[in-house]
This record gives structure tokens, sequence and C-alpha cells, in this order.
């Protein structure tokens, strides 16, 4: 019977030190500077010591929970270099040493972004498809969007009244892709307001948009045929500071009294105050900005309110050029997939089938 | 060229950096970083330019005595204040040309630049944001006017988000039953806020992202030149 129990009690040994494992493996899918540490334990330990290193012997700083599994990243390593670990677990009175070794690697892909990038290129075909078709005459009926028809009414009130207009590209970076969509406007804007004679005056916070303004402006009354009126210092900087920029904003709109202002582009806290000043004045005054958080203000104290998206196609709408015309049905392709999905997303979360959300959510990580 | 470059340039940045977005491997990870640090630099040179405008723009109206030309000559030497003690004594732990300026911070308890930035620049700047909530109440005022049924809707819909966000909105409905919880006043502001706020906003934000690729790819493709300053 004794026996029985000692060859019992070595097999329990073996399969309780069987069971415990230390495992480092790269990270899938990554760019090659994290590796997972699995450790499983026989049971809770009473202290682990951990180190760990490099091929060269270079220390990282690590440390884990106390628990019988788990599973934690290890990051901020350098891609395709081995590395090793060594952990010390005391049981009690009992200590055991494990070690494990992996290499970092790169990958050509990230597998998380596949929705992404699957939504991404059905998007862009839409739009070239739709641009070609254009290309090839075809006639796409675009909405019209009051605050760019409305464009023509601000810039002959300030002819007729003989006062400038303002034109703000924001306050955001030549980075922020609102600030070129705003550029694209004022190029329009600029060329009208050289074929009124009507005077432009485009304050900017930084000095990439000064030095990009003043080349679209310049442009833009060169293709209007009056480069005689195009006055550089009209296209001028103010400062980095957004309340600085704000209240020299509000100064030039007191002070010249402008008939129509333009607040095209990134807007964020100065929107209402810029927008209040202006509406003060009587000026008539169309705003458009993607900060959704400031839509409201500019729709409470602007005549006409770009919102979103309509930023974005405004330059192709003004130019009534087909095949930019085109690409703002791509848009609208674009919009009905996002529809579906979303339908498709309910549907399926209600059946308790999170595998749609869970591909899509991959993408947002 | 000087129309085909940009374009060709655009063109194949813009490729490279969406690119990148998709591959971790070397050297597409680095990429957006490196062409990130290549815009701070580029912007660093360009500063000179802004305050060159800064400068000719304020002297000339300063030396034609134009209306309110004391305002200007005030901005021009504010700037130059702050560049000249900047300059000579450094900011916060840099020291300047004539060292950290001990004497100044043994009397004023900090440096001449970061005196007048902590006690100008910061005040200033606080009074410009603050007048927003002047501004928040003449708009809401106008925004609330009724007119019709949208602005009605609005303006019901406003108050009870103003009240729920207060402790009178607490006050007012806390008698309520556990089952009429949900009419509980800020639980309808929450309501609100989180259903029907959110869902407007994330439209937007959809439909600017789509707006933010179309646009994108109308540029990478040069389609769209305007921001070249011409359509041809």
């Amino acid at each position: 019977m004794k026996q029985i129990w000692l060859v019992l009690f070595i097999i329990f040994f073996v399969y309780a030190l069987s069971a415990q494992s230390l495992l480092l493996k790269d990270v899938p899918w990554d760019d090659g500077k994290a590796l997972e540490l699995h450790w499983q334990f026989p049971a809770v330990p009473d202290s682990i010591q951990l180190s760990m290193s490099d091929r060269m012997g270079n220390p990282i700083d690590l440390s884990i929970p106390l628990s019988q599994s788990g599973m934690q990243v290890v990051r901020d390593l350098d891609p395709g270099q081995e590395y090793q670990i060594q952990a010390t677990i005391s049981f009690g009175d009992q200590q055991t040493s494990l070690t494990a070794s992996s290499k970092t690697k790169e990958q050509w892909f990230y597998m998380h972004k596949m929705a992404f990038l699957i939504l991404l290129l059905l998007i862009c075909l839409a739009i070239i498809y739709y641009i070609t078709a254009a290309r090839h005459g075809k006639d796409f009926f675009i909405r019209r969007i009051s605050g760019l028809d409305s464009m023509e009414e601000a810039i002959g009130r300030a002819t007729e009244k003989g006062k400038p207009i303002l034109f703000v590209p924001g306050i955001g970076d030549l980075d922020d892709i609102q600030t070129i969509a705003s550029l694209t406007i004022l190029s329009h804007l600029a060329q009208r307001s050289a074929e009124y004679n009507t005077e432009l005056i485009v304050p900017c916070r930084f000095s990439m948009v000064l030095s990009a303004a003043r080349e679209v402006v310049k442009e833009a009354f060169m293709k209007a045929g009056r480069l005689d009126a195009y006055k550089p210092d009209n296209v001028f900087y103010l400062t980095d500071d957004q309340f600085g920029y704000v209240a020299g904003i509000d100064g030039i709109m007191l002070r010249e009294q402008p008939a129509a202002n333009f607040f095209l582009g990134s807007f964020y806290a100065e929107s209402l105050i810029l927008a209040e000043t202006g509406f003060s004045t009587g000026a008539i005054q169309t705003a458009g900005t993607a900060q959704a958080h400031q839509l409201p203000f500019f729709v409470v104290s602007c005549d006409y309110t770009l919102i979103g998206e309509e930023l974005f196609a405004a330059s192709a709408y003004l130019s009534r050029d087909p095949q930019q015309l085109g690409s703002l049905k791509g848009h609208d392709f674009g919009k009905l997939m996002v529809i579906l999905l979303i339908i498709a997303g309910v549907i399926l979360e209600i059946a308790g089938m999170s595998n749609l959300k869970d591909f899509i959510a991959g993408a947002l990580k | 060229m000087k129309r085909s470059f940009p374009l060709v340039f655009a063109f194949i940045v813009g490729f490279l950096v969406l690119l990148a977005e998709f591959i971790p491997h070397r050297p597409f990870n680095d990429l957006i970083s490196t062409l990130e640090n290549w815009f701070m630099i580029i912007s660093g040179f360009a500063i000179l330019l802004g305050q060159i405008s800064l400068i000719r723009v304020n002297s000339q109206i300063i030396a034609h005595k134009e209306e309110n030309w004391q305002y200007h000559l005030a901005g021009m030497i504010s700037f130059a204040l702050m560049l000249i003690f900047g300059l000579l004594w450094g900011m916060r732990e840099a020291p300047g040309l004539l060292g950290s300026g001990e004497s100044f911070v043994n009397q004023m308890g900090m440096k001449p630049f970061d005196y007048l930035f902590t006690y100008a620049y910061m005040p200033l700047s606080a009074t410009v944001f603050s007048l927003l909530a002047f501004f928040i109440a003449s708009a809401a005022y106008r925004a609330f006017i009724i007119r019709g049924f949208e602005s009605n809707l609005l303006m019901i819909t406003a108050v009870i988000v103003i009240i729920g966000r207060t402790s009178i909105g607490s006050m007012l409905t806390g008698w309520l039953p556990e089952s009429l919880r949900f009419w509980h006043i800020p639980n309808l502001a929450d309501f609100i806020m989180e259903y029907p706020n959110t869902a407007a906003q994330r439209a937007i934000m959809i439909s600017a992202g789509l707006g933010i690729v179309g646009s994108s790819l109308r540029i990478i493709l040069g389609i769209e030149r305007s921001y070249l300053g011409g359509d041809k």
C-alpha cells in the first residue's frame, strides 16, 4: 500500500513540476519591439525574482504580479534581437528556476488593421471609379451647399460696402488636413475677390500656414489677371498663441469692420469668441470645421456653416470640375457602406455574434 | 516643373505615409515620425518668416502713423522685451547669453522672461479666454429664442441638460420612485448626452472622416491643386 502511495506521490510531483512553465514569445503582427511573457505555476508563488537581458547581457526592467498564471507584454525592445529571461520562483522553502528565450521579429503587416485597409481600399476604389466615370463625361447630381453658394453673396456685399473680407484659416498648422482644405477654399475666394477688386485679409497663426496662404492668394490673383492688386502684407502672421491670435482677429474685426468673415479650418475654444465678435460687427459670416464640438457655436453665431464633410467637399464643389465632383460621389458610397455596416453590426450583435464588431474594433486598437 | 514637382512629391510622400500606416517593418514604421521631425525642422526655419511679417506689417503702420498705431507700437515693444529678456537671461532652467540672471531671481523670484510670462502673458491670455463665458450666454440666448418647432425642441433639451448638471436637478425630481428613475432630471440629462448627442456627433465625425479620405486622395492623385494656387 505504501508503495502505491509513493508512486502516486511521485506521479503528482512530476505532474506538478511539468505544470510550471515560463514562455517568452514574439508578439505577432507587430513592429518587432515587444515580446509576450506567459507563465504557469502549480500554485501562487511566495516570491518571483526575474532577470531579463538581451544577448549582450544588458538588463531589461521587468516585474510580474504574484499569480499562478498570466501573460505580460514586454515593450520597447529592439527588433531582431534575442532576449533571455530567468525566473527564480519560491514556494515556501522550495525554490525553482526557470529560463526562457525568444527573438523579436518585425512583421510586414499590422493584421489588426485589416478591416481598416479593406474599408479604405473600397472607399478609394469607389472614389477612383466615380472620378473615371466623370472623366468619361458622366454627369453627377451634387446637392447644393448653401454655405458655399453664399460666397458670391458675401463677396458682393463686401464689394458694395467697400469693406474688406476676412478669412481665418483656423488655428491648425499645415499638417492639419482641415487647414489644407481651408487653403483650397481660400484659393477660390481670393480669385473672386481679385475679380471684384475687394480687399482680402488673411491673418495666420503659423509661419508655415502664412507662407502657403501667401502663395495661394498670389497665384489666385495671378489667375484672375490682377497680380497688381495683390498685397502680400494683407496675408500676415499674428502670433502662435491661441488666445493672442483670437485677440488679434477680434481687433481686426472691430477696427476694419469687414463685410464678410470666413472661419474655415480647425477651431477649438476660440470659435465662439471669434464668431460672436464677428456677429456683433454685423458681418455676413460663413464658418466650417470638422471639430464636432465647435459646430454648435458656429451654427448659432454664423449665417452659414459647413458641417464636417462639407469643408472637405468645398474645393471640389466650388471648382465645378467634373473629376472633383465625381470624387464627392465616392464619399456617398462610403456613407452607404458605413450605414450598411452599422445595420449589419446591430443585427449581428442582437443575434449574439460579435465577429463583425471584433473585426472592425481590431482596426481601432 | 514648378507645378509638377510638388505634385509628384505629394504623390510619393502621400503614398508612402499610407503604406507606413499598415507596415510595421523598418523603414516604414519610422517613416511617419521621421516626416513629423522634418516638418518640425522646417517649421523652425519658417518661424523667421512669421517674425519678419510681424515686424514688417507693424513697423509700416507705426512709421506711417496709421490709425491706432499706438497699439502696434505696444505690441512691438512687448515682442522686443520678451525676445531680449529671453536671449539675455534665458527662461526656466535654460541660461541666456548673460547667464541665469541671479540678481533678478533674488529680487523677483524668477527670471525676467518667466516673470513677464507668468504675470503679464498668462493673465492676458486668461482674460481673452474668460470672454467665452459671456459669449456663451449671448449665443445661448439667441439659440434658445423660440421661433419654431426645432428651436423649441432645442430649448427644452438644453434646459434639461443645464438643470440636470446642477444640484437643482437632483433636488427637483429626487422624490421620484425607483420605477421612474429614468425621468429623474440628471438621468435624463445623462441619457441626452450619452445617446442622441453622441449619435449626432459620431455621424458628423464619420462624414468628416470620409471627407478627409476623399480630400487626401484628390491631393495624392493630383486632382486637387487649389492648395498650390491653381487648378491646372
